[in-house]
């Protein structure tokens, strides 16, 4: 056996360059801005999708980690000016919190269930502290965190080193996509390397590869922390797109939206939670426009319907339908060779 | 006399009032076989387990040394490291990885450089060659016992803890079984716990008997499983 063998994890090149060439020559046939919210909504999606689908761990709060980043790019922007540091701020802070938050979870030996519970009570604390944070007093260095109504007006994404030259519409959707395509691209290789092979080991016996030697908690709590953090840039990049952020970042909808998004596209898929998320998120935006339906009613109908016809979501079956769809040609073609050969005996004869 | 790898020093485990294990004094040597046997509940798994940890946050007292280094606290994986293998009393293998993905996880922690030379030949030795690619929850039972072993074997460890082993091998599966312990023991020491008596005479290992959470007796194959005190809480009187 090759190392290759391990058959998760690989990228398919020619398919990643087909989506990045479509990704990149949108513009010239859309607008941008819903694309944008889009691809950073995939994003979102592509950080819970590797933690839960790889990693089998299950956040039911990881909003927190979006809100955070976006609270952060935010709040830095304001004090600091200059939207690098930011930028990065906002991935860290995510990351540092998450790394602490599951250091505590999975050195602690907590079950699947408590650890559901801890995420999503950490994102309600996080919602209900920042909807009290109206008032003067609530002010990080130059920035006030505004209660309910949220920070707007923050400086938004520049040009590195060159704070007067901001980034917005279709560069920014441009900036977005290559994130997106980035936070892919470091998937892949997490999964392709031995740390995300133990990931997929662990999800798959936790107890197993202890007793292999793999130090369990610690691999868990850097897979916790790197999603936080791709949570988190997702998180900043949405904080520059509505260019406003309020609580509403760590609601309970935004965390039960994600969960469905990964169910909706595939668990145990990179490529899944990302069309789960554009999938659903497309739809939510047309509803958006109506007033006639409650939009929450309609995803949850989706994701009845999806979990009852399609239980391992749209990218499993895809590959799926697609496996059989060649098996069945390859079966015609074999039919029709041998009806041929049969056909050439007779004339023979 | 060769080294003691293992050894414990008044033992004891319990779960509310019970005592699982109680005050076992315990010890093996480098490369040697020995055989845990004894009635359900005995204490031989929990033993088992509080040998590598997996007992952490139960109430214990007393010492576990692993080549002369006190390990009682140490968690799981850290005592792993130390160079030991355990196959569980159920098959404990990620189900939804093939057998080559399951043993190179093994062979990879500890020869991540010759992890793919390892499975080749851990494959070979298990002639499970046909089977390879395929997943492990496909797998009948017996097979999926081997890939444990396996597991085992592709960590190069120089002490081998197995529960049940025999547990659901059928006669053939037991000659082998028996040939790959012994392949095994040529490098490693081994604890074997097994309920089934011709497997743990096939061995002709030292064999140690618990009951009621303490070491009843110990000696060899034949003085123990002659042994008045054995055949009453465990053979019965007819067996020989």
């Amino acid at each position: 056996m090759t190392r290759s063998g391990f058959g998760i994890g690989r990228i398919r090149w020619n398919w990643f360059a087909a989506f990045s060439g479509l990704l990149v020559l949108l513009p010239l046939a859309s607008e941008t801005n819903t694309p944008t919210l889009l691809a950073i909504w995939a994003l979102f999606a592509l950080s819970l999708g590797l933690m839960w689908g790889y990693a089998g761990i299950l956040s039911f709060g990881h909003a927190a980690y979006f809100g955070l980043g976006a609270y952060t790019y935010a709040i830095a922007s304001f004090n600091i000016g200059e939207s690098t540091g930011p930028l990065c701020l906002a991935i860290l802070v995510p990351m540092v919190v998450a790394a602490i938050i599951g250091a505590m979870m999975f050195y602690g030996r907590i079950s699947d269930v408590y650890l559901g519970v801890i995420t999503l009570v950490v994102t309600l604390i996080l919602n209900r502290f920042m909807n009290a944070t109206a008032g003067d007093a609530y002010r990080i260095g130059n920035a006030r965190l505004g209660g309910f109504n949220g920070i707007p007006a923050f400086p938004i994404l520049n040009l590195p080193g060159e704070p007067d030259v901001q980034i917005f519409g279709t560069p920014y959707y441009y900036v977005v996509v290559a994130c997106l395509l980035g936070g892919y691209l470091l998937a892949r290789f997490i999964l392709s390397s031995s740390f995300g092979r133990a990931l997929i080991g662990i999800r798959e016996n936790e107890l197993r590869m202890e007793l292999l030697g793999y130090n369990v908690p610690a691999l868990k709590t850097a897979i916790f922390a790197i999603c936080g953090g791709l949570a988190g840039l997702a998180g900043a990049l949405f904080a520059n797109w509505a260019e406003i952020v309020t609580p509403s970042v760590f609601s309970l909808g935004q965390s039960a939206e994600v969960i469905i998004w990964v169910i909706v596209g595939g668990v145990g898929t990179l490529v899944g939670p990302m069309i789960g998320a554009v999938l659903l998120g497309t739809l939510k935006i047309m509803l958006g426009m109506q007033t006639s339906i409650d939009n929450s009613l309609v995803l949850g109908a989706i994701l009845i319907l999806v979990v009852l016809l399609i239980p391992r979501g749209f990218a499993p079956a895809f590959v799926a339908w697609r496996g059989r769809l060649l098996q069945l040609q390859a079966y015609r073609r074999h039919a029709r060779g041998t009806t041929r050969r049969r056909l050439h005996l007779k004339e023979a004869e | 006399m060769s080294e003691v790898v293992v050894e414990t020093r008044d033992l004891s485990v319990h779960f509310g009032g019970v005592f699982a294990v109680n005050g076992v004094n315990f010890s093996l040597r480098e490369r040697e076989l020995r055989c845990l046997i004894g009635p359900n509940g005995a204490g031989k798994s929990t033993f088992f387990k509080s040998i590598t940890g997996q007992l952490q946050g139960a109430e214990s007292s007393g010492q576990v040394l692993i080549r002369g280094e006190e390990v009682t606290t140490w968690p799981t994986y850290r005592i792993m490291r130390l160079g030991i293998g355990v196959k569980t009393q159920v098959p404990s293998v990620m189900n939804g990885l093939t057998i080559e993905e399951n043993l190179w996880l093994s062979a990879s922690r500890t020869n991540p450089d010759a992890a793919d030379a390892i499975v080749e030949e851990i494959v070979a030795e298990l002639t499970l060659q046909s089977i390879a690619r395929r997943q492990v929850r496909e797998l009948a039972h017996g097979q999926r016992q081997l890939v444990e072993i396996g597991l085992v074997l592709a960590n190069k460890p120089w002490l081998v803890l197995l529960d049940e082993p025999a547990a659901g091998v059928t006669g053939q599966e037991m000659q082998r079984l028996v040939a790959i312990i012994r392949r095994i023991n040529r490098t490693a020491a081994l604890i074997v716990v097994d309920h089934d008596m011709h497997f743990v005479r096939m061995l002709e290992a030292r064999i140690t008997v618990f009951n009621q959470g303490a070491i009843l007796v110990e000696g060899s194959a034949d003085s123990v499983l002659n042994d008045v005190r054995v055949r009453e809480v465990y053979l019965g009187n007819r067996a020989r």
